[in-house]
């Protein structure tokens, strides 16, 4: 392939990966991405300059991915070791490939006046290659220390924690409520963004290396707390931050007002064939309102086209954001701009600066949102305050309202109060610079501790806990450590 | 024990690093005649030649001066017997110079006395020399020594055996001196003691002399042979015996390789036997006398090799050989000569021109590569005069016989007894031929059969590799970044910007030993070398096996086996390992050390190799080969390094290392520092196996490209290594592997004084540090991750880091935080960023990076004062600058955005090298400027014309830069666009090769020359001179200051660089830290602080830095990265590619455009730098900057440091205050003298400054001119550039007609307008930097001698010309044209290395030339006369091409030229050429730059587009 490396990323330009046209996607739930070709990928890995200081891999990437290296790989065709730089910090690409929403490329040093490296791609080319090829391998340990570790919640931090806590020789068991390891990437993220074989197939490989799974085993209720702290050396929590935030105005209590995460999951598991609680929440021929503009908003308004919805209208409290970076939020910030997801490439409409004031019901049924709009102004304190504008009161009509106005922490009820663990100010499980939480021997790791955040940032925390938890079972690690990227 | 004749070592002053340079001289009566004008004569050369001497911080005390002539017997016979000694006939008594106590010389003769008996020599009696010690300055007068003169009786000796008994006690007699201590120790010292010369010498100025030395006014005092020398030393401190001339010759240069030729001989020391001395050699040692200078010690190796029985030619001619190399023509005795001797005497290399005397004959030598003038003149009553310059002597235009210089690697000698002059060929022809050397090689010499051809087949072991790649420490950088491209392309790799990893002994990553070492380079007192335009001097030739005794010779010298290279194939190794020769057996030595023993293992298993070795050699094996093939889990490797040094310097403490040969196979050496080192501390030959392995499974793997094979993958390897090699043996100008080789030119950071001194004995390491247990525990560190099984992790390489940013590799302080917070914080102007960034960069506790980090304020909350009562940023940030960065590096908008904030605060920016646009000099209409304050003058002087010199606040001579200190650069042709060619005075699409020194700085005169040239084309300029910091710079800083540079820049190591070799990046120069307090110390020592300002700059950050550098005695502080950082730099470190992706380092429209930089984030950066300096000022009690300088008591070590190797390190010499009285300044409180005030230039603005000012009218005027009248015209055409810019005035208004010899730099710089008319001769730089002038230079038009044989201006002429005409009626010397860029030239005949690296303008040569001529040559055009139509075979071949001169266009250019040439010279030559011009036109050939003429084509080609373009709208 004759380019020319040097200045490749500007001859070149930026491509993603095609997908299905709207039309064709909305008539299933299966991703709709379309692989791209080898040397496709070359030609874009090759806009990837190899930086002295890339910003992707040192300030981007909270998994401190080495992407310069296996760009560059990719670029010369050397796919295997691509694959091999990949895991030595991801354990789960083919997530990460899928759903991350790429810090890197926002610090991609192309990204300051031209179009990013097209990394995400790259990525879930390299590990979907390396499966196809049967390059990825169970790696079970080459001794076991006798060391017994419980890891309560599947998600991805609690994941990533037993597969390195696994290959580090001990013996590593994972708790979940849930019929199927997976977390939020189970039943949280649609199947159109992640279709659920691909967990599959890594929590084979990780069966294969030797951890077990409890599912269907909550701790806290299932089994207790204490029991499980005396029969193991170690436990971690990474059950995440479930709690979703309520939106408590009149009318709250109709039918037809649900928590987002309630539909989405019923959705997952419907197409999984499993049982749910409750009753159906479908949006089949109804107008559907969702609030909220964040990625779980998104994903309902996916979701809802996908299951018929007559329409889609989300509305966010926020005021629209630009298009393009303000000055006060320069690169390699993550751009605070208007982003439009697959799902919104789909139908539905959008709509901002608009506060609900009350749900409007008939028979018990919710018929509609009272809204008004709002200005934001900034007090002298700095801080964003808003203000409604007089007469800008308006009704939407509704039938289905889906509440996806993220999450306000770890439910604290059930396991948390019953390890007894110390929270943080905002009701989060504290932890020390060894990531253990106020009992001993007793870690917690991901969302749990920080809040809601991405998966990127999970997989990392649930990486980096494991470094540390066998620091503590054994007095030393080689595990890797993952670095916590500053905040800008 | 030693001599102390310079002070002890003291804080970072080490007396070890001095250096010396001057000017010499030689006055010889061809017939032998003695006579007093001979002595007359060289005193008066003496003084003529003052200028290249210098004097310290007292003026009246000079650095040295001195004479050496035959022994006057009737003025000493006379003088004898008035004190009633009896002196027997000429010949039969030998008279010595003794030094002694003043006042008390009685000790010191009773040892001599008592020396003498011990060797059966009667002393005659004493004569009291008088002296009068009012003649000297202070500073001398203070250790004068009283001079007592001995007369010894022959007992019926021959000369030789007579001188040798003279020697033997004259050793016995120093021994016993330095033995007995204080004052005899330090006083006694003989300068000569011989049957047949003389010296007076002493530390004085060159007029000093013979005021000193009654003796010498004595009109009865005759000789026919006089040698002077007036020195110039590094230091001002009283060194009364190191004054030359020596007692047998002087010298002008420097030996860089002293350190291994002292290790060689010292590893000789039990082979020497020598019959004449009876066997016994041991009242002679140690023979070299450590802690004098390179000179001294030279003299004394010198003395034992005359000793031995050979001539002083023949003796000279083994230490100082030629050049014999292939592209040498020279004839089979003469090469088998130097090859016999090659086998047993390594160069004594670096710049040298050596004048010599037994009494017998006389004569000098330059070294191969010419780099110190010497100009002889030959008169008709029979005097050869041969000196530093020509004209130094007045002689009759009518008495000159013949006029010359001496070439590149040539010797001439004036033999009394042939009553001759003997040329270079006469001399050697004669030596070679003493004995069949040419057969003894032939005969004795080993070369295997296909040795050196082919790799042989190489493999790797798949299951082992990878965990023996970590054994030794391998990266995925070395892979990706080291080692892979080295096959693939089989050169260096390049990269770009700064080192901001920590220190090795900072490192929290176990650290190779090769880590701990810099590179050591050239700087001023001699000047590194080219290796690709001048490779035909070097070679990597060695020779491997046992050595024979250097006293005598036999054909079995020359039994050795040779090797074209030190880097060997696994085929090579193994036919060396299987060696049945009888006498180079070869036996392997274990190289790993049991892992279970800990990291005390690795010094038992040192001290067992070192046993093991000695036992190998009583065994009789010739070849060691220490091997770490056998690492495994249970044994770890001991560093090749550290086993070679070991075992070298074990052996040479023995005195029998020159039996054996060592050998390295090993797994770790990867990079071409690696090689370096390993060569340099006594390694004969390395196999780097692993090396070979990876590259073998890189080729297996297809990474490398496809059309390689492996063969081809593992040469490239090799080749890449060996270029490596040669690259940095030249930054010390060091030309042969065989003088390289183990001398050490290193130094060390971060390992202990015992370490070193036990392991790599003499290395500089002055911070202390580490041992051999930390080395140890490194060691097993490494093994641990390759054989300890881990877990949870696959086995894989680290990431490295040292090249690119890795989170789990080497810290950097430009980490992407602290990037984008500095930008953000200029760009907002927001202070808490700024605070922010400056913690990140300030606060390194958890890793250390930096000597500074480790350093902490003494803050004494008593003394501190507001922060209101410091004094202002606005002040503070004057003494900013921004570090040379050209335009051409860097993009215009880039550059100018610094000059534009620079000069809004007052600050100064650089313009690097480049040159600059003169549009720029014009202020913006907002009053902006976008006018570079700084100049520099670089080694390639690109752009530097009299209007750029004349535009400039300060004049910026840089002698190198912290990235890659020694080295040269290359811009490629596809870089240089319209503007960069313009601003450069180049074409467009021609490469521009920087050469790595100064051709007119080969020594620290030539500098002091330099600083002179440019304050004369800029009297209102500082001059101010850049060095890089190494051990001893400041000892060269002292001669730059001497030099009178007004400010001097000491940068650190890892400063940044637009493209460098990434080894260079990493491993050349240290911190500035160290060369600034040692700069410091050493000026405040001597007294010098006060003339000169400091600078200093080097990864340069935050306030804190500042305030270090500030303490530790910097005034000014330099930022290059931190102000690119500023305007947008995102440490990309890919500058050297072009694809800046934020427009800062790159040329290309497509990024110019996406620069985003500002000056006001200049200023803003420059503000918070300054206002966090005024905290710690206020912290401090500091009201002004000028209060903090050198103040070292507020600085002490942090506390708590608990890094296990960090803590180790010892800041002491760092922290030293140099003991001066309070008197010395200690910041610069004076201006220096210039010596402007009295120049010829004055006298003539005199007369002609009207005629400038006016800008019309014309002026005719003659003066007499003479070799101390330097830099004539320059100020001159300073004056017309201030006003009229480049285009000058009309030509010709200005017709300066001058008799005489003229100094130095005649006509440099000259303007449009001027005309320079000399008959007579001139010395070195004729026309340097010439600006649109003309010169013309005849010989006396009394002369006898023809012209075209002749010399007539000495070396280096026009250097950098930029534009004008030249018309020479006689022969040039070495380096003619070098770097010409656009001036027209007429010339006789030139030396080697003619129009060198020229870019542009007209060369026509009427007659020879010499070796390689236009090595380098990128552009412009020569025509040279060839009339026996070889001239190809002396020229350098790798850019141009030899066209015949068919083109009529070509036919009419030459023709013009030599007829403008006759008019103006009235060159016999030239008249007899255009009178048979169309025969002669057919014997020209025109040389042609490959590059140049596709560029011109294609200019042609564009023009005509135009045209018909044009054309075509005309037609409409």
């Amino acid at each position: 392939m004759a380019i020319e490396r040097t200045t490749a990323f500007l001859d070149i330009e930026r491509k993603t990966a095609p997908k299905l046209s709207p039309a064709e996607r909305l008539r299933h739930y299966r991703e709709f991405m379309i692989r791209r070709s080898p040397e496709d990928l070359q030609e874009q890995a090759a806009r990837c300059m190899n930086c002295g200081t890339p910003f992707c891999h040192g300030l981007g990437c909270p998994l401190d991915n080495t992407i310069p290296e296996f760009n560059d790989l990719v670029f010369n065709n050397r796919w295997r070791e691509a694959a091999d730089i990949l895991h030595l910090t991801n354990n789960f690409p083919e997530v990460t490939g899928r759903v991350c929403p790429a810090l890197c490329e926002a610090a991609c040093i192309n990204a300051i006046d031209g179009q990013a490296v097209s990394i995400r791609d790259i990525e879930l080319a390299i590990i979907e290659n390396a499966f196809e090829q049967g390059w990825v391998e169970p790696q079970p340990p080459a001794m076991l220390t006798g060391k017994r570790v419980a890891i309560i919640g599947s998600g991805p931090a609690g994941l990533a924690a037993a597969q390195q806590l696994r290959r580090a020789g001990h013996q590593v068991v994972v708790f979940e409520k849930a019929e199927k390891p997976g977390g939020i990437l189970r039943y949280g993220i649609p199947d159109f963004k992640l279709e659920k074989w691909v967990l599959d197939r890594r929590i084979e490989q990780m069966r294969a290396e030797g951890v077990s799974f409890k599912c269907q085993v909550e701790v806290g209720r299932d089994v207790s707390a204490s029991y499980i702290q005396r029969r193991f050396d170690a436990l971690c929590v990474t059950i995440g931050a479930g709690k979703p935030r309520d939106l408590a105005i009149p009318g709250r209590e109709l039918d037809g007002v649900h928590l987002a995460l309630d539909f989405l999951q019923q959705n997952n598991r419907r197409l999984d064939g499993l049982p749910f609680d409750g009753l159906p929440i479908m949006a089949e021929g109804k107008r559907v309102v969702v609030i909220g503009g964040g990625d779980t908003g998104s994903d309902c308004v996916g979701t809802s086209l996908r299951q018929g919805a007559l329409s889609v209208q989300q509305i966010e409290l926020l005021p629209k954001p630009p298009d393009s970076r303000p000055e006060n939020n320069p690169w390699p910030q993550w751009p605070l701009i208007l982003r439009t997801s697959t799902s919104h490439e789909e139908g539905g409409a959008r709509d901002w600066s608009i506060n609900t004031v009350r749900f409007a019901g008939d028979n018990g049924h919710v018929t509609g949102l009272e809204c008004v709009r709002l200005e934001w102004e900034r007090t002298p304190q700095g801080q964003m305050k808003m203000v409604p504008i007089p007469g800008s009161e308006f009704t939407l009509q509704a039938d289905l309202v889906l509440l996806a106005m993220g999450f306000v922490g770890p439910v604290h009820e059930g396991l948390l109060d019953s390890l007894g663990v110390a929270y943080d100010p905002r009701g989060n499980v504290k932890t020390d610079e060894n990531m253990m939480t106020s009992v001993p021997g007793v870690f917690a790791a991901g969302d749990v501790t920080t809040g809601a955040w991405l998966v990127v940032g999970a997989i990392a925390a649930g990486r980096r806990m494991a470094r540390r938890v066998d620091q503590y079972l054994m007095g030393e690690s080689d595990l890797p450590d993952c670095v916590l990227p500053p905040r800008l | 024990m030693k001599n102390d004749w310079y002070p002890e070592a003291e804080g970072l002053y080490d007396p070890a690093y001095e250096h010396d340079a001057c000017g010499v001289g030689l006055v010889t009566h061809i017939k032998g005649e003695p006579s007093r004008q001979i002595v007359r004569m060289g005193l008066d050369m003496l003084i003529n030649l003052s200028h290249r001497g210098a004097v310290g911080a007292d003026p009246e005390t000079g650095d040295g001066a001195g004479i050496l002539m035959q022994t006057p017997h009737e003025f000493l016979r006379a003088r004898c017997a008035d004190q009633g000694v009896l002196l027997p006939a000429k010949g039969q008594y030998a008279v010595g110079m003794l030094y002694t106590p003043r006042g008390n010389p009685g000790r010191c003769m009773e040892i001599f006395e008592k020396a003498l008996r011990d060797e059966d020599l009667k002393v005659l009696g004493w004569r009291h020399v008088p002296t009068d010690p009012m003649a000297v300055g202070v500073t001398a007068r203070n250790a004068c020594p009283e001079v007592m003169q001995v007369f010894v009786a022959n007992p019926n000796l021959d000369y030789l055996a007579f001188e040798r008994q003279l020697y033997v006690a004259r050793r016995a007699a120093e021994n016993a001196a330095l033995a007995e201590g204080g004052d005899v120790a330090q006083y006694f010292y003989v300068p000569s003691l011989g049957s047949r010369t003389i010296t007076y010498k002493g530390m004085m100025r060159s007029q000093q002399l013979e005021r000193f030395y009654e003796d010498l006014r004595s009109e009865d005092l005759t000789s026919a042979i006089a040698i002077v020398h007036a020195r110039f030393s590094t230091n001002t401190f009283p060194s009364w015996p190191l004054a030359q001339p020596f007692r047998a010759i002087c010298h002008n240069g420097e030996i860089n390789t002293l350190r291994g030729n002292i290790n060689k001989f010292m590893a000789r020391r039990s082979q020497l036997f020598a019959r004449s001395f009876n066997g016994d050699m041991r009242k002679l040692m140690p023979v070299i006398v450590e802690g004098m200078s390179d000179s001294a010690n030279f003299d004394q190796m010198l003395e034992l090799l005359y000793m031995s029985g050979r001539s002083l030619p023949h003796a000279i001619l083994m230490m100082i050989p030629e050049a014999w190399g292939e592209k040498y023509y020279m004839g089979h005795d003469r090469r088998g000569f130097y090859e016999y001797h090659a086998n047993f005497m390594e160069p004594w290399d670096g710049p040298a021109a050596i004048l010599f005397t037994d009494g017998a004959q006389a004569g000098g030598i330059l070294d191969r590569n010419g780099l110190r003038p010497l100009r002889y003149s030959v008169t008709r009553n029979d005097l050869l005069i041969l000196g530093s310059e020509t004209g130094a002597i007045e002689i009759d235009p009518p008495d000159i016989v013949a006029r010359g210089r001496l070439r590149p690697g040539k010797m001439m000698i004036v033999d009394i007894a042939k009553q001759r002059v003997l040329n270079n060929d006469e001399v050697k022809a004669d030596i070679t031929r003493q004995q069949h050397y040419r057969r003894w090689v032939a005969a004795n010499r080993i070369e295997f059969q296909g040795f050196g051809i082919g790799a042989g087949a190489t493999t790797y072991d798949e299951a082992t590799l990878l965990t023996r790649q970590i054994a030794f420490g391998y990266t995925r950088e070395d892979l990706n970044s080291i080692i892979m491209p080295m096959a693939a392309t089989a050169s260096e790799p390049i990269g770009s910007m700064g080192n901001d990893t920590p220190l090795a002994v900072l490192s929290d990553q176990p650290q190779l030993v090769f880590s701990y070492f810099k590179q050591l380079f050239a700087q001023v007192t001699n000047p590194p070398i080219d290796p690709i335009r001048e490779r035909l001097v070097m070679s990597l030739t060695t020779f491997l096996g046992p050595e024979s005794n250097i006293l005598e010779e036999k054909p079995e010298h020359a039994r050795r086996l040779k090797l074209r290279s030190p880097v060997l194939t696994n085929a090579d190794f193994e036919r060396i390992r299987s060696s049945k020769l009888p006498g180079f057996r070869a036996i392997t030595l274990d190289t790993t050390f049991n892992v279970s023993e800990g990291e005390k293992g690795l010094e038992q298993a040192l001290d067992k190799l070192c046993a093991d070795a000695r036992w190998c050699i009583d065994e009789g094996y010739a070849l060691l080969i220490l091997s770490d093939k056998s690492v495994s889990a249970a044994r770890a490797p001991i560093p090749s390094l550290l086993a070679v040094s070991a075992v070298s310097h074990y052996l040479i403490n023995a005195g029998i290392r020159n039996r054996v040969a060592l050998l390295v196979e090993s797994g770790e050496p990867r990079e071409v520092n690696h090689f370096a080192l390993l060569l340099a501390y006594g390694c004969d030959a390395v196999n780097p196996y692993l090396a070979f392995e990876t590259v073998a499974h890189l080729h297996a793997q297809g990474v490398l490209p496809r059309t390689l094979t492996l063969q081809d993958a593992i040469e490239n390897y090799i080749k890449a290594v060996s270029d490596g090699i040669l690259k940095i043996m030249t930054k010390m100008g060091i030309s042969t592997l065989r003088s390289y080789s183990g001398a050490q030119i290193f130094e060390c950071l971060g390992f202990s004084r015992a370490f070193v001194d036990k392991y790599f004995t003499n290395t500089a390491s002055r911070i202390g540090g580490i041992g051999v247990d930390h080395v140890g525990r490194e060691t097993l560190m490494r093994h641990a991750a390759a054989y300890k099984p881990r877990r949870g992790v696959s086995a894989s390489l680290r990431s490295g880091g040292l090249y690119s940013f890795r989170l789990d590799g080497e810290r950097r302080l430009w980490s992407p935080e602290a990037i984008y917070c500095m930008q953000e914080a200029v760009r907002r102007n927001d202070k808490t960023l700024y605070r922010r960034f400056s913690d990140l960069v300030n606060d390194q506790r958890d890793r250390w990076t930096t000597l500074r980090s480790l350093l902490d304020f003494k803050v004494d909350p008593a003394c501190s004062i507001s922060i209101e009562e410091v004094e202002p940023a606005q002040e503070i940030v004057k003494r900013f600058v921004t570090s040379a960065m050209s335009f051409g590096s860097i993009s215009r908008e880039a550059h100018e955005a610094l000059a534009i904030g620079m000069n809004r605060m007052g600050a100064m920016s650089n313009s690097g090298e480049g040159g600059e646009d003169p549009a720029r000099y014009i202020p913006l209409p907002n009053g902006d400027s976008r006018n570079s304050a700084v100049k520099q003058v670089a080694s390639a002087r690109f752009g530097v014309t009299a209007e750029y010199l004349a535009n400039a606040r300060e004049l910026q001579i840089k002698i190198a830069q912290g990235a890659k200190p020694g080295e040269g650069g290359h811009l490629p042709g596809h870089k240089v666009n319209v503007e960069i060619a313009q601003t450069r005075n180049s074409t467009p699409g021609v490469s521009l090769i920087s050469p790595p020194p100064h051709h007119d700085i080969y020594s620290i005169e030539d500098l002091a020359q330099l600083i002179f040239d440019l304050k004369n084309a800029n009297p209102n300029a500082r001059i101010s001179v850049k060095l890089v910091s190494e051990v001893g710079v400041g000892t060269i800083a002292a001669g730059v200051a001497k030099g009178h540079a007004d400010m001097i820049l000491i940068s650190g190591g890892d400063g940044g660089t637009g493209a460098s070799p990434l080894s260079s990046i990493k491993h050349a120069g240290l911190p500035w830290e160290l060369g600034l307090s040692e700069t410091h110390q050493t000026l405040v020592k001597n007294d010098l602080r006060g003339r000169v300002r400091l600078q200093t700059d080097g990864q340069m950050r935050t306030g804190r830095d500042v305030a270090i550098a500030a303490l530790l005695g910097a005034e000014e502080y330099g930022f290059g990265t931190a102000s690119l950082v500023a305007l947008g730099c995102v440490m990309m470190r890919k500058c050297h590619l072009n694809s800046c992706p934020v427009g800062v380092a790159t040329q290309d429209p497509r990024l110019r455009a996406r620069f985003k930089g500002a000056p006001e984030h200049i200023v803003n950066y420059f503000h918070f730098v300054a206002e966090e300096l005024r905290e710690i000022m206020a912290a401090l009690g500091f009201r002004a900057v000028n209060e903090m300088i050198g103040r070292v008591d507020r600085l002490k070590v942090r506390d708590n440091i608990e890094h296990w190797k960090a803590r180790t390190l010892d800041f002491s010499a760092i922290l030293h205050q140099p003991a001066a009285p309070p008197t010395v300044a200690r910041h610069k409180v004076r201006e220096q003298d210039h010596g402007i005030d009295n120049v010829l230039d004055r006298r003539i603005l005199k007369d002609v400054l009207p005629i400038i000012e006016a800008g019309a009218g014309r002026i005719e005027k003659c003066y007499l001119i003479r070799n101390p009248d330097r830099t004539t015209g320059a100020m001159v055409s300073y004056e017309i550039a201030r006003r009229y810019g480049s285009k000058g005035l009309p030509d010709d208004s200005i017709t300066l007609r001058f008799a005489g010899s003229a100094g130095q730099s005649f006509g440099a710089f000259a303007s449009r307008g001027m005309t320079l008319i000399l008959e007579g001769d001139a010395n070195d730089y004729v026309g340097k930097g010439l600006s649109g002038g003309k010169l013309v230079i005849y010989p006396p038009r009394s002369a006898a001698f023809d012209p075209a044989q002749n010399i007539i201006v000495g070396n280096v002429a026009l250097y950098g010309a930029t534009s004008g005409e030249v018309y020479l009626n006689g022969l040039a010397g070495e380096r003619f044209a070098v770097r010409n860029s656009g001036a027209r030239a007429v010339v006789e005949g030139v030396g080697d290395h003619g129009c060198e690296y020229m870019t542009g303008g007209i060369v026509v040569v009427l007659g020879q030339t010499g070796v390689n001529f236009a090595a380098g040559m990128s552009g412009g055009i020569a025509y040279v006369y060839d009339p026996t139509q070889d001239f190809d075979v002396s020229c350098n071949h790798d850019m141009i091409d030899l066209d015949p001169l068919t083109d009529a266009e070509d036919v009419e250019t030459v023709r013009s030229m030599i007829e403008a040439h006759w008019q103006h010279t009235g060159s016999p030559r030239a008249r007899w050429m255009l009178d048979d011009w169309d025969t002669i036109r057919r014997l020209f050939v025109k040389v042609f730059p490959i590059e140049y003429r596709r560029a011109l084509g294609q200019m042609k080609k564009l023009e005509r587009n135009v045209r018909t373009q044009a054309e075509r709208v005309e037609r409409m």
